[in-house]
C-alpha cells in the first residue's frame, strides 16, 4: 500500500524507452536529475539551431498521434491556428479519467519536467502566448510534483520571460480540476478554464485551433503526447517515424489492468507487440490470473468496444484494432476472466458514463442514465425479456445503427461512449442477459452495426 | 463562514494575476476556500464571486458542476473507493463493503463523530493497482482489508498527517511566478506576434 506504486515498463527489450526513462529512478521527478539524464537538452536544440517552423516539421514528420484518445496527428493539429491570429493558447490536458487509463497521471508524479520541456517544444513551434497545464484534481501527488517542477524550472531559467536568455518567452500556469470527466473533452476543458461548467461546445462551427480558449486559437494536448516531444526533438522525426507501425509511430503507454497476473503500466513499440503479448507474455501481464481463461478484454478505455479471444494476435496499431471494430483509445486494456458477469461488467461501465453524462444532450442525459437502470434492475432481479431490445433501441437512439465508429446525436462522444459496452456485452454473452430477463431467449431485433460487436456469429436472433 | 482571511486574499489575488481573464481563477479559488474551511461556505462562494467579478449564483453554478467541491461540511478525512471496471474486477466493491462496515455507514454518508466521508467513487487512475482508494486525495493502491483497518486506527488516532493533509489541501507546494521570471499574461484582445516567431517568419508561412 505504497503511493505511486506500480510496475515499469521494464520489458528487457531493446526498444527505446521515449518517455519512461526515468520511471525506474526514485528522484526521477527533481530538476537535477533530470538534468543529469539529458533534460532540457531539446529545448536547447530546438531554440538554439532550429526555427519554430522546423519544430513543427519535425513533429509533422513523426507522425506523432494524440495520446489521449481520439489519436488525430499533433503536428496536423497544431497547423490548424489560424495565420496571423494571436495569442495562441496550449491547454494541457492533464485530466485523466477514462475507466482503465492510467498513464498521464505517472508522466506528471514520475517525470514531471520532461511533460514541462514537452510543453515548452509545442510552444515554441506554435507561437503560444500563454500556456495552462490543467491538471485533474483528484491527483494531488501530481499537482505538488508539477508545481515544484514548475518552481524549479522558471528559478533555473526554462520557464517563463526570456528562456535560456533567448526571445521566448512564455508562462506555463498550474491549474486543476475539480471532479468531472466531462472536462477530458477539449472544449469541455476549455470551458472549465474559463471558470465555467464543463459543457461542450458545439463544433463546428468553431474548432479550438481557430477559436478556442477566450475564443482565440488554442491547441489542446495530452500529457503523453507533450512528453514525447523531448525525444523526437532530440533523435528527430524520422526517428521517431522508424519506430512502430505505418498507422501509429513511435511507441505508446498501456496500461493492462483486471484479471492479469502482472497488472501494469508498459511502454510498447507499436504495431510489434500483439494484444496476446501484451495479455500472456512474462514480462507483461503474464497470464490470467488462477490460469483462468479469457472472457473479453476491453483493448482502449471504457468507450471502446470488447474485443474477445480471436482479437488477441491483433497488433497493437491503430489501423489494425479500428479495422477490427475498435480502438486503442486511451491505452487502457482492462482484462476480463471466464468468471466475469458480463451484465455486471456492462453495468458498471455504463454506471460510469451516467453519472458523467454532463446533462447538455438529451439522448445522453436520458439514454445512459435509462440504460444504467434497466442494467441495474435486471441485475436485482427484475428484469424483463423485453429489456434486451430496449437497451439496443436506447442505444440505436444514442448513437444510430450501433455502429463503429459511432455515428452520434450528442455533442460530444460520451453517450455513444456508453452503447459500447452494452452492445459488446448482449451480442457476445446474449444467454447471460436472456438468464436475467426471464430466462428465455429473445429474438433480437435492433440491427447492430459494429464489426467487433458482431465479430462472433450470434447464437440466436441474428441482427436483421 | 468564512470569507477569505487577509492572507488567502493576497493568494487569491495573485492567482487571480496569472489568467488573461479573471474568472478563469474561479476553480482555483473555490479551492483555496476549500483549502480554508474544508468545504465551500456561502460566504466563501460569495467572496470568490466579488474576486473574479461574477454573481454568487455563477459560483454556485460553477460549483455544483464539480463533485470535488462540498457545500456542506464533510469528514476530517474523505475516504474515496473506486469500484469502477478495473476495481470491480479486483475487489473494489468487497474494499467499499468493508468500509461501510467499519465506518457504520453507508457511501454517501459522514460518521457521527465527523471523522470520516466514504464515498464510492469513479475511476482515480490507479487502475493496475486495483483496488484503489484515496483519503484527502491521497492515493493508496493495492489495499487489503488489513491495511484498510491499520489506516483507519491511524487516522482516528491523527497519525499519518504528512501522509494524508487535511481535507481541501491538495498540493502543498503552490506555484510561484517571480516577477523577474514572469513573461506575462496574453490577453486575448492583443494581437500581437510573439517575437521568436516574427523573427522567423516570412510573408508566406505566416507564423505556422
Amino acid at each position: 500500500m505504497t503511493e505511486a506504486a506500480g510496475d515499469t515498463g521494464d520489458n528487457g527489450k531493446a526498444i527505446p524507452r521515449i518517455v519512461t526513462s526515468r520511471w525506474d529512478l526514485a528522484d526521477g521527478h527533481t530538476l537535477e536529475r533530470y538534468l543529469d539524464t539529458g533534460g532540457y537538452g531539446s529545448l536547447r536544440k530546438a531554440l538554439e539551431s532550429m526555427t519554430p517552423a522546423q519544430v513543427h516539421e519535425e513533429v509533422k514528420a513523426a507522425s506523432l498521434l494524440g495520446r489521449g484518445g481520439a489519436g488525430f496527428p499533433a503536428g496536423v493539429k497544431w497547423g490548424f491556428c489560424p495565420p496571423g491570429v494571436f495569442p495562441r493558447y496550449l491547454v494541457v490536458n492533464g485530466d485523466e479519467s477514462e475507466p482503465g487509463t492510467y498513464k498521464d497521471r505517472i508522466l506528471m508524479e514520475r517525470d514531471p519536467h520532461q511533460l514541462i520541456e514537452g510543453v515548452l517544444i509545442a510552444c515554441y513551434a506554435i507561437g503560444v502566448g500563454q500556456a495552462f497545464l490543467y491538471v485533474r484534481g483528484e491527483m494531488a501527488l501530481a499537482q505538488e510534483r508539477l508545481a515544484q517542477a514548475l518552481n524549479d524550472a522558471y528559478a533555473a531559467g526554462y520557464v517563463g520571460r526570456n528562456i535560456l536568455d533567448s526571445d521566448f518567452s512564455v508562462d506555463i500556469v498550474l491549474h486543476w480540476g475539480a471532479g468531472a470527466y466531462i472536462v477530458g473533452e477539449e472544449t469541455a476543458l476549455i470551458e472549465s478554464l474559463e471558470g465555467e461548467r464543463g459543457l461542450p461546445r458545439l463544433k463546428p462551427p468553431f474548432f479550438p485551433a481557430a477559436k478556442g480558449l477566450y475564443m482565440q486559437p488554442t491547441v489542446v494536448n495530452n500529457v503523453e503526447t507533450l512528453a514525447n516531444l523531448p525525444w523526437v526533438i532530440d533523435h528527430g522525426g524520422a526517428g521517431f517515424a522508424d519506430l512502430g507501425a505505418e498507422s501509429s509511430r513511435g511507441t505508446r503507454l498501456f496500461a493492462v489492468s483486471g484479471h492479469v497476473n502482472r497488472p501494469g503500466v508498459y511502454e510498447v513499440e507499436f504495431g510489434t507487440t500483439t494484444f496476446r503479448d501484451l495479455l500472456y507474455g512474462a514480462e507483461y501481464g503474464d497470464g490470467i490470473v488462477d490460469g483462468n481463461r479469457l472472457k473479453a478484454f476491453i483493448p482502449g478505455g471504457a468507450s471502446a468496444p470488447w474485443f474477445f479471444e480471436e482479437h488477441l494476435d491483433l497488433p497493437l496499431e491503430a489501423g489494425a484494432v479500428g479495422a477490427a471494430g475498435s480502438m486503442l483509445g486511451s491505452g487502457a486494456i482492462v482484462v476480463m476472466d471466464e468468471r466475469t458477469n458480463a451484465v455486471k461488467a456492462a453495468w458498471r461501465v455504463v454506471r460510469f458514463f451516467a453519472r458523467e453524462s454532463c446533462g447538455k444532450c438529451t439522448p445522453c442525459r436520458e439514454g445512459t442514465t435509462w440504460l444504467e437502470k434497466i442494467l441495474r434492475r435486471m441485475l436485482d432481479g427484475q428484469g424483463r425479456p423485453q429489456d434486451v431490445n430496449k437497451l439496443l433501441d436506447i442505444c440505436d437512439n444514442i448513437s444510430p445503427s450501433i455502429t463503429w465508429p459511432p455515428k452520434q446525436t450528442t455533442i460530444c462522444p460520451l453517450g455513444p461512449s456508453a452503447v459500447s459496452p452494452i452492445a459488446s456485452a448482449l451480442i457476445r454473452f446474449q444467454d447471460e442477459f436472456f438468464a436475467y430477463c426471464g430466462g428465455e431467449p429473445v429474438e433480437i431485433t435492433v440491427p447492430v452495426g459494429g464489426k467487433a460487436y458482431i465479430a462472433a456469429p450470434p447464437t440466436v436472433g441474428a441482427p436483421s | 463562514m468564512a470569507r477569505f482571511t487577509a492572507e488567502n486574499t493576497t493568494l487569491a489575488e495573485d492567482i487571480i494575476a496569472r489568467y488573461p481573464v479573471r474568472r478563469s481563477a474561479l476553480i482555483p479559488l473555490l479551492h483555496l476556500a476549500q483549502e480554508q474551511d474544508g468545504y465551500l461556505t456561502e460566504d466563501a462562494m460569495e467572496h470568490v464571486a466579488e474576486l473574479v467579478g461574477v454573481t454568487t449564483a455563477q459560483v454556485l453554478g460553477t460549483a455544483s458542476f464539480y463533485e470535488m467541491f462540498k457545500r456542506e461540511p464533510v469528514g476530517d478525512y474523505v475516504v474515496n473507493v473506486c469500484t469502477n471496471i478495473s476495481c470491480m474486477l479486483r475487489g473494489g466493491e468487497e474494499l467499499l463493503e468493508h468500509l461501510e462496515e467499519r465506518l457504520g455507514i453507508h457511501a454517501g454518508s459522514t460518521t457521527a463523530d465527523g471523522k470520516f466521508t466514504l464515498e464510492d467513487v469513479e475511476c482515480i487512475a490507479a487502475c493496475t493497482e486495483a483496488p484503489c482508494m484515496q483519503v484527502n486525495y491521497r492515493y493508496f493502491h493495492r489495499v487489503t482489508h488489513d491495511q484498510v483497518d491499520e489506516l483507519l486506527v491511524d487516522l482516528r488516532a491523527g497519525k499519518r498527517a504528512h501522509e494524508v493533509p487535511r481535507h481541501g489541501t491538495l498540493s502543498r507546494v503552490r506555484q510561484q511566478i517571480p516577477e523577474d521570471r514572469r513573461a506575462g499574461v496574453a490577453r486575448p484582445d492583443r494581437n500581437v506576434e510573439p517575437a521568436w516567431l516574427a523573427r522567423n517568419s516570412t510573408a508566406t508561412e505566416a507564423g505556422t
